[in-house]
């Protein structure tokens, strides 16, 4: 063990190779991404188009959350974002239902030591991939499958076999463009989910399964009433992080159309920044992009503090704990004391 | 005694035939998921082999055609492809993208989580502090920001500004910390400092060779993501220059073409972008599962 003298040394001569070390990291953070943040925020208060220059002051953010009835663009505006906000929680809510309680299901099945799955490691492998594909290509495999025309692959078979007489809109349809949305995502993702809640309840002491076992439980009560409660932290991780990455969901929304024109029921709140951005190359809308980022940041801050409070150094917090048991324990003890004294 | 024995030899017996019949029945449960899972790009595989009429007229089919090549030819020759997809630069391009950024990536991840455990110094709280605070600040909140100082430092259209940033990868030098923080043990540092070993040289000669199984898992998870990246390639890459654009790009502008409207070279188009990371995928499915369980990468 250093001694207290030996640690002030090492901290006196090696410190600023620490800072050297993690320089880099910083530097770069700064200019491509915080400085980015500020730029965003600054942006934010400023023109749209051939205003670009000029300052605006808050009028963005009150176009985009209140419209305005005089002033037509804006309302339209106002509705857009609100309809691609709106769209954004509706496809997220509908992707994360099915794919938590499938993907809760898998991990329990495939953790259950009692039970004799062949080729679990194979499974795994399986469902995992979905979510290695590029999502580009995803979406583009799943308009030709479920291409609006007869061509399309899922159409075609269905009018083969004379269950339909008419092909299906799956694209173009408010409510199946959606669904199909949502059926993509969680394709996507139930893998990567099973495969968190897995090591999660691995992650359980295994003697309390064993316990609950011997006392008779059967297996909806172990999961009742052990799995779940254990399993709540991580749940609660996998519900904020789901969260923030539907507030991100983009790839497959925006590609999912032939043609030049989006689907305007399944457009979410990234593509609303990205279209304002990107459309109009020559008078971009970066005042109500930035905006509209800075609405999303403080939803996303709000969430992310959550996950925060997640990954904090468990060794420090558990240190903290532990005091704190500590703590409680002594007062018990002179509780008790004073309890057989009396 | 020895009717305990007996009941309890029975109630083995049913529950190991309920447990039996359990484990069927998730089994089949299983496999439909698998089926689920491998159908599209089963069909996509198919379809890519078959020609624009047998697609047409013939509907979905479980056996391959032979047109293969001919699909490949015309996506190739076309000019109504070639102008927007070619797979040979789309794959150069991403290829590039995806390595290069890869490799600043680990490599500046390793130095900084390096830095925040081996050395002691007054920031060091602080800095694991931020590190934690904007691990989750998603792209679009940065993105509008973003593109406008890139256009102002007329690094717009060139791939600077995709490979870069991977240096300041908040995430990933989380996961490599709480690694290095299990696995590495301080005194070997000490050992090296002893024998005249240079703060850098430890950390190139010691420290990553030590790490390569996190640097491993990390480095797959930042490729596919990085390969995978859609949206700020094409934030960037705002004139869209075939030779510049990515795979994921160059499909999506087969698909949002109306003259392209050969559904047999369409599905070689995907197919190609495809299975390459398919492949990638299999090969090392071992080392990605075992990372997604570690805590893995979330987008």
């Amino acid at each position: 063990m250093a001694s207290a003298a030996q640690k002030s040394i090492k901290s006196i001569s090696y410190a600023k190779y620490g800072y050297m070390f993690i320089a880099p990291f910083f530097i770069v953070y700064c200019i491509f991404q915080l400085w980015p943040l500020i730029n965003t925020f600054r942006l934010s208060f400023y023109g749209n188009g051939k205003t670009l220059e000029t300052f605006v002051g808050l009028k963005n953010f009150q176009n985009i959350l209140f419209g305005s009835e005089t002033n037509l663009p804006a309302q339209a505006l106002h509705d857009q974002f609100f309809d691609y906000f709106q769209n954004t929680i509706i496809i997220w809510v509908g992707n994360f239902v099915p794919q938590i309680l499938l993907s809760l299901l898998l991990a329990v099945w495939f953790t259950d030591a009692k039970l004799k799955i062949p080729g679990k490691g194979f499974f795994k492998v399986i469902m995992y991939m979905p979510n290695i594909i590029t999502a580009a290509s995803v979406s583009a495999l799943f308009l030709v499958l479920f291409g609006d025309t007869k061509y399309g692959a899922i159409n075609s078979l269905l009018l083969d076999r004379e269950l339909i007489t008419e092909p299906i809109r799956f694209i173009t349809d408010k409510a199946n463009s959606r669904i199909l949305v949502m059926f993509i995502q969680t394709w996507m993702w139930f893998g990567n989910t099973m495969i968190m809640l897995m090591s999660g309840i691995m992650g359980i002491n295994p003697s309390l399964f064993e316990a609950a076992n011997i006392d008779g439980a059967n297996s909806f009560q172990i999961f009742r009433k052990v799995t779940l409660p254990l399993l709540r932290p991580i749940m609660v991780y996998t519900l904020i992080t789901s969260m923030i990455g539907g507030l991100q969901m983009f790839d497959i929304p925006y590609l999912l159309h032939t043609g030049d024109t989006l689907v305007p029921h399944i457009q979410t709140a990234a593509v609303f920044v990205y279209e304002k951005f990107h459309k109009t190359p020559y008078a971009p809308s970066y005042g109500y992009s930035a905006a509209a980022s800075v609405i999303l940041f403080f939803i996303t801050g709000v969430l992310g503090i959550f996950v925060f409070y997640f990954n904090r150094d468990k060794d420090e917090a558990e240190r903290k704990k532990k005091l704190k048991k500590l703590k409680k324990q002594a007062k018990m003890r002179n509780k008790g004391f004073g309890g057989l004294d009396l | 005694m020895s009717k305990k024995v007996v009941y309890g030899k029975s109630s083995e017996a049913s529950y190991t035939r309920n447990t039996r019949i359990k484990s069927v029945i998730i089994f089949v449960v299983l496999l439909l998921l698998t089926v689920i899972c491998l159908l599209p790009l089963y069909i996509l595989i198919i379809n890519s082999t078959r020609n624009v009429t047998q697609i047409t007229t013939e509907g979905v089919s479980l056996i391959p055609g032979s047109s293969l090549i001919r699909n490949i030819k015309e996506l190739m020759n076309n000019d109504l492809y070639a102008m927007v997809y070619d797979p040979l630069i789309g794959l150069r391009n991403s290829l590039f993208i995806a390595g290069a950024s890869t490799f600043l990536i680990v490599f500046f991840s390793a130095m900084t989580a390096y830095g925040l455990v081996v050395y002691d110094f007054k920031a060091r709280g602080a800095a694991f502090t931020f590190i934690l605070a904007v691990m989750m600040v998603p792209i679009q909140v940065t993105s509008t920001g973003f593109l406008q100082f890139m256009i102002q430092l007329n690094l717009a259209d060139t791939y600077w500004p995709l490979i870069i940033p991977g240096i300041a990868s908040p995430a990933i030098v989380f996961f490599m910390r709480q690694s290095l923080k299990s696995t590495f043990p301080l005194e070997i540092v000490e050992a090296a400092r002893i024998d005249g070993c240079g703060e850098f040289k430890t950390f190139i000669k010691i420290a990553i060779p030590m790490m390569k199984p996190a640097i491993a898992v990390q480095a797959i998870f930042a490729f596919i993501s990085k390969w995978n990246d859609y949206y700020t390639t094409s934030m960037i890459l705002i004139s869209g220059k075939l030779n510049q654009k990515t795979l994921p790009m160059m499909v999506s502008a087969v698909m949002s073409n109306d003259k392209t409207a050969d559904y047999g070279v369409n599905y070689t188009a995907i197919m190609l972008s495809i299975i390459p990371v398919c492949a990638v995928y299999l090969a090392l499915s071992k080392f990605i599962i075992a990372g997604v369980a570690l805590g893995g990468v979330k987008e």
